[in-house]
């Protein structure tokens, strides 16, 4: 009996693996995730609202949350809001739905919950593999999200990648260089995604720290109540 | 102080079976005393069943059961409801938890008989409980209106489309539309907030009733009141419920909860199985996903869905693997009348049985994890391959729980 008793708990155990995955299978770059970091979330905030909120919104987010990062209202007014909404509000896209179908056939994916959808992985991996192909309306296109609607936001500071195919191999090589370095772009790419994990579930700090104290709280009382049924249980047999 | 107590009992008593009831349901509840880690899942059942009825109702105060802000609210819950994201969690989560408690606890009825004589009516209510879980599950995973929440529920719909002649009608009629569309969401809505948990909780009290005129089964699965003190009427081998398993309860409630609040607090995707990836996406009726997965406690019996692909005895496969999918679950209904055996606990059972049951849990999460994948011809394969072994258990029991070489049933409970 203990014998099942102990397989049940390790069929149990054994739940909790990945199941994302990248339609082109192409392997994914491993995103460099912090979101206690502030100054990266801080970083790839003001990129967001730069490079991303012109066309997409976050729509189920408002501006006055980014307190939790380490920002003033005063601050968040003036590096975040461009559009003279108010500190309170939701972050909007500044396009509307209807002209981002006319202008690429798809309307621009709301943000919110991307990195929640995507992981934060599959988004790193995407920002840096566009490459020129002029065989698309928009002349590039993506190795991790073939014919992607959206064109290189970000080109100038990455700078023009071209494909390489060599048999099954396929790989970028950089062919006109951009603003940043390769390190550079990584690392601004890198403070974007995290960015974009933060704003999936802002309050994940916050679970886990209060997860930390309820646990805490749980193992002492399973020591207490342990110890009570024993007590209780004396008598019997 | 204790004169002014007992007056008030005394009191009430006159007015309301208070006394007589503590004492038939706990304090003189007799329950064998050798229960193991399996009894726990009972009340655990009942703790995640309040768990959601209260998360529930705060979740209610601010979701909107409209098509096109059911998602937003759902955000707007994690976002900007204080502690919002906590109860979402905690409903998300003990929704996962209710069947991974559930399964156990009828594991824990196949593993000691509990399903035999005396036990058929209290087996089939649980089984009704089951239904409506199943139910509540489907009927809450549309709520957020994600992408997996529209079109897993396009998959469960289309299988009532399946059912010959009436089929359409019936859809239709479910839905209240053509398509799965704002009016599918709004009553959805309403059978799992009011409907639903009204129907679980009556069956619930009636299962109380039941498991507690039956007294309840134990590892020996041997009937404790077959053996009473002559002078007391005490069965010898019970112990009252109150205070030894309140106690004991108290412990499985603390150590579940640990589990529980880790997965909260730490892992409230559970790596796509409890929250899936996909359903992060708001819900798009003019795009199909590559892949609909349905959540992990649905999927061996979408696998059985699934597993059928050619049509045959003149039925169509859609209808086939529907039909196989309902009797997957109903089969378990049969349980008391299929179990031959002249024993009822594992203990005492032969290796036939014990074979069996292997065979049948490995086919369970066998199927679960192939609900979770695309088909391919090899998955396809595999599933029809331990559909059969599925149903087999069932089928063959009589014949196999007949002929098995049992061992003597003792008289006491052991130790």
């Amino acid at each position: 009996m203990k014998k099942i008793t102990i397989v049940a708990i390790l069929i149990l155990c054994m739940a909790p693996f990945s199941v994302y995955a990248a339609e082109s299978g192409m392997p994914l770059e491993r995103a460099p995730v912090d979101i206690t970091d502030n100054a990266s979330l801080q970083r790839g905030a003001e990129s967001f609202v730069n490079f991303c909120l012109t066309c997409h919104g976050a729509s189920y987010m408002r501006y006055n949350r980014h307190r939790d990062i380490g920002y003033t209202n005063e601050e968040i007014l003036e590096k975040m809001v461009y559009t003279g909404q108010k500190v309170g509000d939701l972050m909007l896209s500044a396009m509307r739905r209807k002209e981002g179908e006319e202008w690429f056939g798809v309307a621009p994916p709301d943000l919110s919950v991307i990195a929640r959808s995507r992981g934060a992985d599959w988004l790193y991996t995407y920002l840096k593999a566009f490459y020129r192909d002029d065989a698309t309306g928009t002349g590039w296109n993506n190795l991790v999200f073939d014919r992607a609607a959206m064109p290189h936001v970000l080109y100038q500071l990455q700078g023009e990648q071209k494909l390489e195919v060599n048999g099954d191999q396929k790989s970028l090589i950089l062919d006109k260089p951009g603003q940043m370095t390769a390190a550079e772009f990584d690392k601004f790419v890198g403070d974007l995604v995290n960015y974009m994990v933060y704003l999936g579930e802002p309050h994940a700090n916050a679970r886990k720290e209060l997860g930390i104290k309820v646990i805490l709280f749980l193992l002492g009382m399973l020591a207490l109540s342990y110890f009570l049924k024993k007590e209780y249980w004396r008598d019997i047999h | 102080m204790s004169n002014i107590f007992n007056s008030m009992i005394e009191w009430i008593d006159k007015r309301f079976p208070l006394t007589s009831n503590w004492k038939a349901h706990l304090s003189e509840y007799y329950a064998p005393k050798n229960f193991n880690f399996w009894y726990f899942f009972g009340s655990l059942a009942l703790l995640v069943l309040v768990n959601q009825l209260i998360t529930g109702i705060f979740l209610t105060m601010n979701y909107k059961p409209d098509a096109s802000q059911a998602f937003a609210s759902v955000e707007y819950i994690m976002r900007d409801v204080d502690y919002g994201w906590l109860i979402r969690y905690m409903h998300s989560t003990g929704a996962s938890m209710f069947f991974v408690v559930v399964y156990l606890h009828m594991f824990r009825g196949m593993l000691y008989g509990s399903y035999r004589k005396p036990r058929e009516l209290l087996w089939l209510i649980g089984m009704c409980i089951f239904f409506v879980l199943m139910s509540l599950a489907f009927t809450g995973y549309i709520l957020p209106w994600g992408q997996m929440s529209y079109w897993g529920a396009q998959v469960i719909v289309s299988m009532f489309g399946a059912i010959p002649v009436i089929g359409e009608t019936l859809q239709q009629w479910l839905l209240g539309d053509f398509t799965l569309s704002d009016a599918a969401l709004n009553r959805f809505f309403a059978y799992h907030v009011v409907t639903l948990p009204l129907v679980l909780l009556v069956l619930v009290f009636v299962h109380i009733l039941a498991l507690h005129e039956t007294g309840s089964n134990n590892p020996d699965g041997i009937e404790i009141k077959e053996n009473k003190n002559p002078s007391t009427g005490i069965p010898v081998d019970g112990i009252p419920f109150h205070p030894y398993y309140t106690v004991k309860d108290i412990v499985g409630v603390v150590a579940f909860l640990i589990v529980f609040c880790g997965i909260i607090f730490f892992a409230p995707e559970m790596g796509g199985y409890f929250l899936e990836y996909n359903n992060f996406i708001p819900a798009n009726t003019l795009q199909t996903p590559d892949h609909i997965a349905p959540v992990w406690y649905f999927t061996p019996y979408y696998s059985m869905l699934r597993a059928v692909t050619v049509n045959f005895l003149g039925i169509d496969a859609k209808l086939w693997g529907v039909i196989l999918m309902a009797g997957s679950v109903v089969i378990f209904c049969f349980l008391p009348w299929l179990d031959r055996s002249p024993v009822k606990s594992v203990r005492y059972k032969g290796p036939y049985f014990k074979i069996a049951l292997t065979l049948f849990v490995i086919s369970f999460f066998v199927l679960g994890w192939l609900g979770t994948k695309s088909p391919t011809p090899l998955y396809t394969l595999l599933a029809q391959i331990f559909t059969v072994i599925y149903f087999a258990f069932f089928v063959l029991m009589p014949w196999y729980s007949k002929i098995d070489k049992t061992k003597p049933e003792p008289k006491r409970l052991q130790e």
